[in-house]
């Protein structure tokens, strides 16, 4: 690969499978739709090719035993890969995720752990409606015991990828069609502790701090860009990794912007939008903040199939930025 | 060899097919003793379980398996260390029969750290991975799964493992059984599912909770070779635990058997549950206690070698004393830390 080639983030996943199947025998990816074009868009393209059927396993319809027996192989010392073409379909297998996966090193004592990756892909828009749409990413961050990951750049999603493989504790890696044609210049794959990773300043700035995971990181740097035309210095933080969810990097900015407005795409209520501002205020004197903390979520409704109501059920950067534009005038 | 009785309908637990007098099959004394003596072993520490629960000695719940010894003990026997074993809520039998100490089952029902999973699961969450117990949780056939995936894994590793599941017959009432049945055939994973079927699920008595009261139907529906045994008679375990583990280990696929049996004590605890729900009368419990699956095999041994009589009323008592000093022991050993709360969520090393 010569330097200067850009790899967009559904590459860039791929890329890591390949790296973690040609390394780690032990590694194996089951879920539906893997010998398919049609599932999981460029990010598997060919692997079962390649590494063979059966490491790359596609299967019955059967969310929930496929995600048990990927716990049960970890435990049994693999290192797997289930993956959720959809997120909405993952919830059959809540048990083995929550029960199991999440609470084995515990309950055993921490001699045994089931250090399963889910791989849980938002796809969404596309008048697709209200089970093909969530972004569920919330509801595992309340669980101790999984680790959950959200990348937002082409080189996260193949480090953190390989991060979470190699990781001995489950870790929910969610990952989102919207972001497959963001590039980067990948480089060198270098193998980093998930436990060493955390939030992220994407953008240096002063007035305002803005959050957020996965492809709300992205809307987070799309909302600077548009408040730096107005001549608003906007700090943007890509939280990465949500659990367990070290809050320190958000609290410093907070405390030089005076500002914070977390972007997330699930819903207000119990999300982790709540989450962010809960940590980062009851860290700081309440008079060290300029305005009132803001969330920017979905509407409280599951996602519409029509497209005029999805142009307003979807976060716009544009809006997000007249409301921060608002808040600081 | 199996009694030959078609338990795929009707009422299984009414069937006087169960009460059939062992045939030792010429098996060598030597062998079976140590088998009883496994059994003993298993019933007493139920038992003591038991009284120890009754008496408040135990704070939280235990699930009993007295009565239904057979089944693990003769599944066991052909089971290797490095095979891959789950279970359920009612699963003290099937750890003690791999060879786990009975006195780190007391400490870890006591939440004591030297417990089986140091004090952090208590009677519901066990783990003896060198005896190859990789874990049980009281999740209804939450571990059926996971069963699967260690089976798997033994495949993809290429060795000649195997995964076991043992379930109840509640168990098979969730759909995530009915998945991992149709996922083990279809992939021809090395896993043996164990049902032993009850009769009863909580207070419940399998007919009025399935139609039909053979489990091992849903095996015939995801074209899994499947015998259905007296789950009482441990000989009868024994011979389809040697032709099913043989060939689950042969690579073939899954295997499931289905085992009839019944607990002497109710779900939970030290009582009998003697009409809790429907079905379960004094009645039926004296006839499932005549069924007893160690007394019909000291009968039979002692009716072949009378002299076999008092030896196996000393390994009896032995046992006893032993059991006894096991819980004494336990009893006196340490809590865990405060520190072992938030010591164990996440592993310790990364990779």
């Amino acid at each position: 690969m010569s330097p200067e080639k850009s790899t967009d983030y559904g590459s860039a996943i791929r890329e890591g499978f390949a790296y973690l199947l040609t390394n780690y025998p032990e590694v194996f990816v089951i879920g539906q739709g893997l010998w398919s074009p049609w599932y999981v868009g460029n990010s598997m393209t060919d692997l079962d090719k390649e590494f063979g059927i059966d490491r790359i396993i596609d299967t019955p319809v059967s969310e929930s035993a496929c995600t048990g027996a990927a716990v049960g192989a970890a435990i049994a010392g693999m290192k797997p890969v289930v993956v959720h073409p959809r997120m909405d379909f993952m919830l059959y297998a809540m048990d083995s995720i929550v029960n199991e996966a999440a609470k084995w090193s515990s309950m055993m004592g921490g001699q045994a752990t089931a250090g399963v990756t889910v791989r849980a892909i938002i796809n969404r828009g596309g008048e697709q409606g209200a089970q093909h749409s969530q972004s569920l990413h919330s509801w595992f961050t309340h669980i101790p015991g999984l680790r959950v990951v959200m990348p937002s750049t082409a080189t996260d999603a193949r480090d953190l990828l390989i991060a979470s493989v190699l990781c001995k504790d489950p870790v929910i890696f969610v990952d989102d069609r919207w972001l497959y044609s963001e590039s980067d210049i990948l480089p060198e794959v270098k193998e980093v502790d998930l436990k060493d990773q955390g939030p992220r300043i994407t953008n240096e700035g002063t007035q305002v701090t803005l959050v957020g995971a996965g492809y709300s990181a992205k809307l987070c740097t799309d909302v600077a860009k548009i408040l730096a035309s107005d001549g608003i210095s906007a700090e943007t933080i890509d939280i990465r990794v949500l659990n367990p969810f070290n809050s320190g990097v958000i609290v410093e900015s907070v405390l030089k912007t005076g500002r914070l407005v977390v972007i997330d795409g699930g819903w207000s209520n119990s999300g982790f939008a709540s989450e962010v501002i809960a940590s980062v205020t009851e860290q700081i004197d309440p008079i060290s903040l300029k305005s009132s903390p803001i969330r920017v979520t979905l509407p409280s409704a599951p996602a519409p199939a029509s497209s005029a109501l999805e142009k307003i059920y979807y976060t716009r950067a544009e809006d997000v930025a007249a409301k921060i534009r608002a808040s600081i005038s | 060899m199996s009694i030959e009785i078609d338990l795929r309908s009707g009422f299984i637990s009414k069937s006087k097919h169960l009460d059939v007098k062992l045939d030792l099959q010429g098996q060598l004394e030597e062998d079976l003793l140590e088998q009883l003596k496994m059994m003993q072993l298993i019933r007493i520490c139920e038992n003591k379980l038991a009284e120890m629960r009754k008496q408040g000695k135990i704070g939280g719940p235990v699930h009993l398996g007295a009565g239904q010894e057979a089944i693990a003990v003769g599944i066991s026997k052909y089971l290797r260390k490095s095979d891959r074993i789950f279970s359920a809520h009612r699963s003290h039998a099937h750890l003690l029969a791999l060879g786990s100490d009975p006195k780190a089952l007391f400490a870890e029902v006591l939440g004591r750290s030297t417990g089986l999973t140091k004090g952090m699961g208590g009677s519901m969450h066990l783990w003896d991975q060198p005896n190859g117990f990789y874990g049980s949780v009281p999740i209804v056939a939450g571990t059926v799964p996971l069963a699967v995936g260690a089976g798997l894994a033994a495949k993809l590793e290429g060795t000649k493992d195997i995964g076991v599941a043992y379930f109840g017959d509640g168990a098979a009432e969730e759909g995530i059984v009915h998945e991992s049945l149709n996922l083990a055939s279809q992939l021809k994973i090395p896993v043996l599912f164990v049902c032993e079927n009850n009769l009863f699920s909580s207070h419940m008595h399998i007919s009025q909770r399935q139609p039909l009261q053979s489990v091992a139907r849903f095996a015939d529906a995801n074209g899994i070779r499947n015998q259905i045994v007296d789950g009482n008679n441990l000989l009868d375990v024994q011979a389809a635990s040697e032709e099913l583990i043989d060939f689950v280990r042969s690579g073939e696929g899954p295997a499931f058997i289905e085992a009839v049996t019944y607990r002497q004590y109710g779900h939970v605890d030290w009582r009998e549950d003697i009409d809790v729900g429907v079905n379960r009368s004094s009645e039926d419990l004296a006839v499932w206690k005549n069924r007893d699956p160690i007394r019909r095999l000291s009968e039979a041994l002692i009716e072949l070698n009378p002299k076999l009589e008092s030896a196996i009323a000393n390994q009896t008592n032995q046992l006893r004393s032993q059991i006894e000093s096991a819980w004494s022991q336990a009893e006196l050993d340490p809590f865990p830390s405060p520190s072992s709360l938030l010591g164990t969520v996440y592993s310790a090393v990364s990779k």
